[in-house]
């Protein structure tokens, strides 16, 4: 229980550090940004209650928020992965699945899997993200194009790092 | 009660994430400027909207009208143009615009204070003591607070408030706005304000009455407020009389500009605004 504690503080440090010192600095042709500190939120335990799920959340979000001056918005861009995870998880995989293992990492559950899970939490994420960013439905499409060009690149940064960092 | 606390626990994560949504996205409104500005102004965008399509059905009978008085505008401007580039330049007369037009630009002596731009009346009143107009253009289109509104080179009022798309103007006929102005004739200057009875008729203050006065004066801008030229045209005295016990006249001036009849306006920006702000601000603070 302790381990656990202490082992999803650092990923959550971590996952906030890596954002704000390195992946904040990366605007590739001036419209995509990878948002990589959702995998927090993306690898902690499937039993964990709702409501702590929404705190940490709300916490991650706001804390990102504190550092790129921008109040809110990945507040609520993360508030609502964080609602929509146990809905995702039902959607992409068996309930028995759930119930054998502890939490989804990719040593249990197989890289296919693991993609797919990031791919559904990012997108809607950053879904939310730009249009929150944005706060308008005008340029739709560029909004579009964004979205799906940062999502290809936050989900690539997120498995990868499965491999490179949190391989324990 | 138990049946609401019951209500409120089975559905404590709905709950709890709509409290935590609302509260970072009334985070996002009220502490982002970006998104503030976005949200206040979408009133405003469709409350414009509305404006603009039903007065571009009715400025349809009006076209061929303002046609004719944008020609007239265009020559005078030609002229004025003209005149201007003679007098820096005496015996080097170009009859070719573009050879004569980027040397009145270059020369520093001509660096161009006022831009002009215009843009169409999309709401519009004279009915009430605060008229205010509504334009179709918006910071989107560089419009600022304080630009100078006219039409066909006669004053009409002064930008206020301007939204992405937007932007309201304070009538001339609005009693809380006065601006400076003068007679062409001898340059005495007064203040310019409208006591709200007629919209064809404006009052000129703050003439002292040793200066000659003539009925069909014409009234100039001073140019001392910057949103304006010096010597664009607001009207001609109509009426004048001595004030009992004052030692200023009280002037009528008969509007040049048809405050009715407003479909194109012009903006003029002065571009060195910011800077004269700047100096006569610190006049205030060295008191």
């Amino acid at each position: 229980m302790v381990i656990n504690l202490l082992k999803y503080s650092l990923i959550f440090v971590v996952s906030v550090l890596l954002q704000v010192l390195i992946f904040n600095n990366i605007l590739i042709l001036r419209m995509i940004a990878p948002f990589f500190y959702i995998l927090f939120i993306l690898l902690l335990p499937f039993d964990t209650p709702r409501a702590l799920l929404l705190f940490l959340s709300f916490l991650l979000g706001l804390l990102i928020d504190v550092f790129t001056n921008t109040p809110g918005v990945h507040a609520s861009a993360s508030l609502m992965i964080g609602f929509l995870r146990p809905g995702v998880l039902r959607l992409i995989s068996p309930r028995e699945m759930l119930d054998s293992v502890l939490a989804p990492r990719v040593e249990n559950m197989g890289l296919n899997w693991f993609a797919g899970y990031a791919t559904f939490m990012v997108v809607i994420h950053h879904f939310f993200l730009f249009f929150i960013e944005a706060f308008t439905f005008n340029d739709f499409l560029i909004t579009l194009i964004r979205i799906v060009l940062s999502s290809v690149l936050s989900i690539v940064l997120i498995v990868l790092s499965q491999f490179l960092i949190f391989r324990k | 009660m138990k049946n609401l606390f019951r209500l409120l626990y089975r559905y404590h994560v709905v709950f709890l994430f709509l409290v935590l949504e609302a509260l970072s996205l009334s985070m996002v409104v009220t502490y982002n400027n970006y998104q503030r500005a976005a949200f206040f102004d979408s009133s405003n965008f469709i409350s414009g909207t509305l404006f603009e399509t039903f007065s571009s059905l009715w400025q349809i009978f009006d076209f061929k009208q303002v046609n004719v008085k944008m020609a007239e505008e265009n020559a005078v401007l030609r002229a004025a143009l003209q005149e201007r580039y003679l007098k820096s330049n005496p015996g080097n007369y170009h009859a070719s615009d573009s050879i004569y037009l980027p040397r009145i630009a270059k020369d520093s002596s001509l660096k161009a204070v006022y831009r002009f731009t215009t843009a169409r009346v999309v709401n519009n009143s004279i009915n009430q003591q605060h008229n205010f107009i509504t334009l179709n253009k918006g910071w989107h289109d560089g419009v600022k607070a304080n630009m100078g509104v006219i039409a066909n080179g006669q004053v009409v009022g002064l930008v206020f408030k301007v939204s992405e798309n937007f932007s309201t103007v304070i009538s001339l006929l609005n009693i809380q706005w006065k601006i400076s102005a003068k007679i062409k004739r001898n340059d005495y200057f007064g203040s310019l304000s409208w006591n709200g009875r007629d919209y064809r008729r404006v009052q000129l203050n703050e003439i002292p009455y040793h200066v000659p006065v003539q009925n069909g004066d014409t009234v100039v801008t001073t140019g001392y407020s910057s949103s304006f030229p010096e010597g664009m045209v607001i009207g001609t005295i109509s009426d004048f009389s001595i004030g009992t016990g004052s030692n200023f006249y009280k002037i009528e001036v008969m509007l040049a500009a048809d405050f009715k009849k407003l479909v194109i306006v012009g903006l003029v920006e002065n571009k060195q605004m910011n800077e004269i702000k700047q100096l006569e601000s610190l006049n205030n603070n060295g008191n």
